[in-house]
């Protein structure tokens, strides 16, 4: 038996005894910080002998397992604390009980804002039959989830687009960049939320979609303009002069060499943009909205029906991470180079 | 005949924020037709700003130059290859040879096919399809090349093209570039740090001062051609590599005080 394996069998007997024993002296109550701790520190030891051992070839599978592994690892700690006792059911419900939420936030329809996380999906067979496709489409479309899905890819296209273009015009021209930087800066980073009330007095009905909107595509529009600025700035100069030794004229040196270039950051500031577009949103639907999963979160907050509201949340962190993986996918498509 | 490329006077000052730089002075050089000039001289003594004037990238500040046109008014004066290989990473390699044809809108057709065939010629068709990310540094700048030659311009100017290679890659690639250099006849400007390289590729190696750069001194190399490694073993070889590192050494020296100073 090597060192590598002697160590590999002390972590894994010593995380069994340090959790047995706390288990038997009832020491979880007091101290379930300190033995998170010293689980967590065992578990990297544990993960970082494993990683060792695993071959090359199956190294990827090995890196997924420990990204997918440790946040389920998480939730069962957490059913495990809240179970025994240690953390107050009321205020951190256990994630199966989340999950009982989720399940029926999708399949019960509620009253009072009219709607369900996913629009009355039990509807979808007969709508289907009488009115097709657009009959399913607009069925989502009266949902919680589309409400705040439609609010952040409006907001995102109306504020991204053009800030891509201004980054690009102040990252090219330096009188504009001399002149805009210190304005682009100040707004960025005011927080959004705080300009709402004034953003609701420009629209003839403050309390439609309008506002809300906007408010998203200013915070997406700041954040876009200043990465491509930024992109645009740090290309390297010998690539500009390979573009025009090779004579490039204006159209073709920003389409062959200053966008593609600048891409990879542009796509850092819409990746950005897009999880700060969630958030203002939500921040927005807490306030101001009847629907909305932010809206939906702070409801069930209100009447203290705590397991849906964290059922919320996790809706609202499911949309982030469907979000930016479908950002990024369009990425790998568009800049196939940066595939390593 | 005319010489391709005229130089006379050539100087450049750099204004910088701490102050001006001057590059180059009073710096005056003909080419001939055909003809292989290689450019040494110390670090920082200016070499990579005279191509870059020669190239049209950037302006000088006294003096003149130009390059001869040619009887094709469509062909390029000059394309650079550049120290810094300068290859796009967003663009594969086959695309990356075509690039000069397709600024000059030579259909898809014709400039594949003829970035296909400099890729045969620098042993890279089967890498057409990769990303410069994909490939080593010694196929990059095969790329580099290759993009240089099949937009086939009147003048090729070259710095330090081999000058990040390791020893082995770089023997084998100066050979190679003797052999396609034989092909075209281009005229050719390249500059190197290796003094052994300039006399085993040029018909002439241009001597350059330290701090401000200017000529010191101008060796004809005699050698026959076709050379190949084997011209290296020749007396004459060594005799004319170690004139010039008489002549280089005491810049060298003056460059390495000057930057500690
Ligand atoms: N864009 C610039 N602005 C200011 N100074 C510059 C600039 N480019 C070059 N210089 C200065 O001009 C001098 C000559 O530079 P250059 O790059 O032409 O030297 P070089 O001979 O090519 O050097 P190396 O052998 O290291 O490549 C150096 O002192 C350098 O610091
Ligand atoms: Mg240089």
């Amino acid at each position: 038996m090597n060192h590598g394996t002697r160590n590999l069998l002390l972590y894994i007997g010593g995380l069994v005894v340090l959790n047995g024993l706390m288990t038997a002296l009832g020491l979880w109550t007091s101290y379930w910080w300190a033995g998170l701790f010293i689980n967590f520190v065992l578990i990297v030891l544990i993960a970082e002998q494993v990683g060792r051992r695993v071959p090359a070839r199956h190294k990827t599978a090995y890196e997924r397992a420990l990204a997918i592994g440790f946040p389920i690892l998480l939730l069962i700690a957490w059913e495990l604390l809240v179970r025994g006792g240690v953390l107050n059911a009321r205020w951190f419900p256990p994630p199966t009980r989340i999950g009982a939420a989720l399940w029926d936030l999708t399949i019960s329809y509620d009253k009072f804002s009219e709607t369900s996380l996913l629009g009355r999906p039990w509807l979808i067979p007969q709508r289907l039959a009488t009115e097709g496709w657009p009959g399913v489409a607009a069925l989502f479309a009266e949902s919680h989830v589309w409400a705040t899905l439609g609010r952040v890819f409006a907001g995102f296209l109306i504020g991204a687009i053009p800030g891509v273009f201004l980054g690009m015009i102040m990252g090219m021209n330096k009188t504009v960049r001399l002149m805009l930087d210190t304005t682009m800066s100040a707004i960025y980073v005011l927080p959004k939320i705080a300009i709402f009330p004034i953003v609701m007095l420009i629209f003839a009905n403050p309390f439609g979609e309008g506002p809300k909107i906007a408010v998203v595509a200013i915070s997406a529009f700041f954040l876009v303009a200043i990465n491509t600025m930024v992109g645009v700035r740090d290309i390297d100069p010998v690539y500009i002069m390979a573009g025009k030794n090779y004579g490039a004229n204006r159209w073709q040196m920003f389409r062959h060499v200053i966008f593609p270039a600048a891409l990879p950051v542009i796509f850092a500031g819409l990746r950005l943009a897009l999880g700060t577009a969630l958030i203002v949103i939500v921040a927005i639907e807490f306030i101001r909205a009847k629907k909305g999963v932010g809206f939906m979160t702070f409801y069930y907050w209100e009447i203290m029906v705590t397991d849906k509201m964290y059922a919320g949340l996790f809706v609202v962190m499911a949309l982030g991470v469907i979000l930016t993986f479908g950002l990024e996918w369009i990425g790998r498509r568009l800049m196939p180079w940066m595939r390593e | 005949m005319a010489p391709k490329i005229i130089a006379r006077n050539v100087g450049k000052v750099y204004e910088t924020r701490r102050g001006q730089v001057e590059a180059l002075v009073d710096f005056s050089l003909e080419v001939e037709e055909g003809e292989f000039v290689c450019i040494v001289g110390p670090s920082g003594c200016g070499k990579s700003t005279f191509l870059r004037i020669l190239a049209g990238l950037e302006p000088l500040t006294s003096g003149e130059y130009a390059i001869a046109p040619g009887d094709d008014p469509n062909k390029p004066l000059n394309n650079v290859v550049f120290q810094e290989y300068a290859i796009f990473p967003w663009k594969t390699v086959l695309e990356n040879v075509a690039f000069g044809l397709q600024m000059r809108s030579v259909s898809k057709r014709e400039r594949t096919a003829i970035a296909m065939d400099w890729l045969e010629r620098v042993g890279l068709r089967k890498f057409a399809d990769h990303y410069p990310g994909q490939i080593s540094g010694g196929m990059k700048q095969r790329v580099s090349i290759a993009r240089a030659l099949a937009n086939d311009p009147e003048v090729l100017l070259m710095d330090e093209p081999l000058g990040a290679l390791d020893a082995q890659t770089r023997t084998v690639m100066q050979e190679e570039l003797m052999r396609i250099w034989e092909e075209t006849r281009k005229t050719v400007v390249y500059i190197t740090h290796s003094i052994e390289e300039s006399v085993f590729l040029g018909d002439r190696v241009v001597l350059m001062t330290a701090h401000p750069g200017t000529i010191k001194e101008i060796f004809p190399v005699d050698l026959p051609r076709p050379r190949s490694h084997k011209t290296t073993a020749t007396p004459a070889y060594a005799e004319l590599t170690y004139a010039i590192w008489q002549s280089l050494q005491g810049e060298v020296m003056r460059a390495m005080q000057e930057q500690q100073a």
